[in-house]
C-alpha cells in the first residue's frame, strides 16, 4: 500500500516537474510546478514528517507561487510570444525512457546495499521540538538563511524602487 | 481494523453531509436576513403544494434551476483549467473541516469514538495551509475565463488573499502560546468550560484580527472586491454558467460555515457547554435528563401553540393551512414526549440511566453546542455583510498591511512577554 502511494506520488513529482519545464504556456508551467510541490508535500507526510508537509503546502504551494502566478498574471505574455521550444515534451520522455534503461540495467549488473527509507524522527513530527531543533542544534545554519532572506528582501527593495 | 476504517468512513459521510446540507439553510438564511435589513419580506412565493416553509423551498428551486441550465464555455477559454477551477474552491472549502472537533471523545464500550475526521498534531496550520491553496481556485477560474473582469477579479483576490493570510496566521500564534498545541482538540480542552478562560476573553485583539481577517479569506462583504458586482460585474466567476456557478456558490457559503465553525473552536470553546464542564455534566446527568427533557418539549409545546396560532384564512387555499401543518404536529409531539417523561418518571427508568446513555447524550449536547455557536457566526456574517459598504481598494491594503500586522505582532510580542515573566 505505501509502496503504491509512493510511486504515485514519486510519479506526478517527475512527470509535473517535467510539464514544467516543457509547457509552452507560463501559467501552465507554474501551475505545474504548484501540484510538483503538493506531490512532494504528500511524500514528506508519508515520511511521517507532518510538520514540514504542511509548511510546505503552505508557504511554497500557497504563498510563494501565487506571487509568481500574480506577476505572470500582471505581464499577461501570449503563448505566442514566446519563442518555440527545440526542446518538446515528447523528446524529454524519450530521453528520460533511455536513461532510465540505462541505469536499470547499470543496476542489474551492479548491486549496492540499498536500504529502506527511514522515517522522520521524533524531532520532525511536533512543531514544538522541530522548532526546538531549529534553535538550538540547527542554529547557525537557520540564522545564515535569515540573514540571506533578509538581504533578498532589501535587495529586491533597491531594483524596484528608483528612489528611497 | 475493518471496523476502524468503517468508521472512518461514516465519520467522513456524515460530517460532509452535514456541512453541505446546511449550504441550502445558509443562502436561505442570507435572503431573509437581507431582506429584514433592507426592511422587506424576503423570499417567500416559491411552494411545493402549498407548502413554502418560509421561503426554504427557493434554495431547492435555485438548485434545480442550476442544474437544469446550459453549461456555457466561451471559445478562447482555456477548457481543462476552466473547469477544473469550480472543483478546486469547492474541494478546499470542504476537506478544510476535516480537523474542526464536533464534540469529546467518546468512550463507548470500550472503544474511543472522536466526530472529527483527523486529529492532526499540525491541526490548525492544516487549515491555513488549505485556505492558502483556495486562492488557486479563483485565480485560475479568473485567469481561464478570458475575460477582463474576470482577470481582474483573479488579481484582486490572489493580492488580498496573500495580504490577510499573514494577519491571520499572526493573530492565531497567541493562541498557540497559551495552549502549547496546534491540536484543535488541545486548544478547546484548554479553555475549559468557563466563558472567562475563553479565548476572546484572554486574547480579544487576536480574536478581533481574526474575526476581521477571516471575512478577508471568506471574500465577504466588507471585504468581497474580488466580486464587486458594481465595479467588475461579478469578478472571477463572471463567465460561469449553471452548475460550475454553483459550485463556486456553494463553495462561498461552505467557506463560511467552516470559518464559523473554526471560530467556534479556536475563540468560543468550540464543545464546552458554557459553565457546565464535561465532568460536572458527566456527573448530574441523571437530573439534567429528568429536568431537561420537560423542559425541552414544553418548549416545543409552546413553540407549536405560537406556530398554530398564526392560522388564518388570508389567501383561500393551501397556504392557509401551513402554520397549522407545522404547529400541530409539533404540539402533538411535544405532548407525547411529555407523556413518555411521565411514564418512565412514575416507574423510576430515569433515576437511574445506564453509563453508555448519559455519555451519548453528553455527547448530542456537546455537538448540539458547537453547532449552535457556528450558526451564531454564520448569522453574524451575514448581519455584517448586509450592514456595512465594500473597502476601496487602497483601504483594503492599507488596513491589511498598515493596520492588522503590526497589531499582530504586537499581540505575539506582548503575549509572549506576559508567558515568560509570568
Amino acid at each position: 500500500m505505501e509502496t503504491v502511494l509512493f510511486y504515485f506520488l514519486a510519479a506526478i513529482t517527475v512527470v509535473s516537474a517535467l510539464l514544467v519545464i516543457t509547457r509552452a504556456n507560463p501559467i501552465s508551467s507554474a501551475l505545474m510546478l504548484v501540484v510538483c510541490f503538493l506531490a512532494t508535500a504528500g511524500i514528506f507526510a508519508m515520511l511521517g514528517a507532518m510538520f514540514i508537509a504542511v509548511i510546505q503546502v503552505l508557504l511554497y504551494a500557497g504563498a510563494i507561487m501565487v506571487l509568481f502566478i500574480f506577476v505572470i498574471m500582471l505581464i499577461q505574455t501570449d503563448a505566442g510570444d514566446l519563442k518555440r521550444r527545440a526542446i518538446t515534451f515528447g523528446k524529454i520522455l524519450g530521453a528520460v525512457a533511455a536513461v532510465y534503461l540505462a541505469i536499470i540495467l547499470g543496476i542489474a549488473a551492479w548491486r549496492p546495499p540499498f536500504i529502506e527509507a527511514p522515517q522522520a524522527g521524533e524531532a520532525f513530527l511536533l512543531p514544538a521540538t522541530m522548532g526546538s531543533q531549529l534553535l538550538t542544534t540547527y542554529i547557525l545554519p537557520f540564522e545564515i538563511l535569515s540573514v540571506l532572506l533578509l538581504i533578498a528582501i532589501v535587495g529586491a527593495v533597491v531594483l524596484a524602487k528608483k528612489k528611497i | 481494523m475493518i471496523l476502524d476504517i468503517i468508521i472512518a468512513a461514516v465519520k467522513v459521510i456524515v460530517i460532509f453531509a452535514m456541512v453541505l446540507t446546511s449550504v441550502p439553510i445558509l443562502i436561505w438564511m442570507e435572503r431573509k436576513g437581507a431582506a429584514y435589513i433592507q426592511d422587506r419580506r424576503g423570499p417567500n412565493r416559491a411552494a411545493i403544494l402549498g407548502v413554502r416553509l418560509g421561503g426554504v423551498i427557493h434554495s431547492l428551486a435555485d438548485a434545480l434551476k442550476l442544474f437544469t441550465k446550459e453549461e456555457i464555455a466561451a471559445a478562447p477559454v482555456s477548457k481543462p483549467l476552466f473547469y477544473i477551477a469550480p472543483m478546486i474552491a469547492f474541494f478546499i472549502a470542504v476537506v478544510t473541516v476535516a480537523v474542526v472537533p464536533f464534540a469529546a471523545p467518546l468512550k463507548l464500550f470500550g472503544y474511543e469514538f472522536t466526530l472529527q475526521v483527523a486529529d492532526l498534531n499540525v491541526g490548525l496550520i492544516y487549515v491555513f495551509a488549505m485556505s492558502s491553496i483556495g486562492v488557486y481556485g479563483l485565480l485560475i477560474a479568473g485567469w481561464a475565463a478570458c475575460g477582463k473582469y474576470s482577470l481582474l477579479g483573479a488579481l484582486r483576490s490572489a493580492a488580498q488573499m496573500i495580504s490577510y493570510e499573514v494577519a491571520l496566521g499572526l493573530s492565531v500564534v497567541a493562541l498557540f502560546l497559551l495552549s502549547g498545541s496546534l491540536k484543535l482538540q488541545d486548544i478547546v480542552m484548554d479553555q475549559g468550560a468557563m466563558v472567562w478562560h475563553w479565548n476572546f476573553i484572554r486574547q480579544p485583539l487576536a480574536f478581533v484580527l481574526f474575526l476581521t481577517a477571516l471575512f478577508a479569506e471568506t471574500n465577504r462583504l466588507p471585504f468581497d472586491l474580488p466580486e464587486g458586482e458594481s465595479e467588475i460585474v461579478a469578478g472571477y466567476h463572471t463567465e460561469y454558467s449553471s452548475m460550475r456557478f454553483a459550485l463556486f456558490f456553494m463553495g462561498e457559503y461552505t467557506h463560511l460555515i467552516v470559518g464559523s465553525l473554526i471560530i467556534a473552536t479556536l475563540f468560543f470553546g468550540g464543545w464546552q457547554f458554557p459553565f457546565v464542564g464535561a465532568a460536572v455534566m458527566k456527573e448530574n446527568i441523571n437530573q439534567i435528563i429528568i429536568l431537561g427533557w420537560p423542559a425541552g418539549a414544553f418548549f416545543m409545546l409552546i413553540f407549536g401553540w405560537w406556530l398554530a396560532s398564526k392560522f388564518r384564512r388570508r389567501y383561500r387555499d393551501l397556504r392557509d393551512y401551513e402554520p397549522l401543518v407545522f404547529g400541530v404536529p409539533a404540539m402533538l409531539f411535544a405532548i407525547l414526549l411529555l407523556m413518555a417523561w411521565a411514564g418512565l418518571m412514575s416507574r423510576g427508568l430515569l433515576g437511574d440511566i445506564p453509563q453508555w446513555a448519559g455519555d451519548v447524550a453528553i455527547f448530542l449536547i456537546q455537538l448540539a453546542t458547537v453547532l449552535a455557536k457556528a450558526i451564531f457566526f454564520c448569522a453574524f456574517f451575514i448581519w455584517v455583510r448586509w450592514t456595512l459598504p465594500r473597502f476601496r481598494y487602497d483601504q483594503l491594503m492599507n488596513l491589511g498591511w498598515k493596520v492588522m500586522i503590526p497589531l499582530g505582532v504586537a499581540n505575539v510580542a506582548i503575549t509572549s512577554a506576559v508567558m515568560a515573566f509570568q
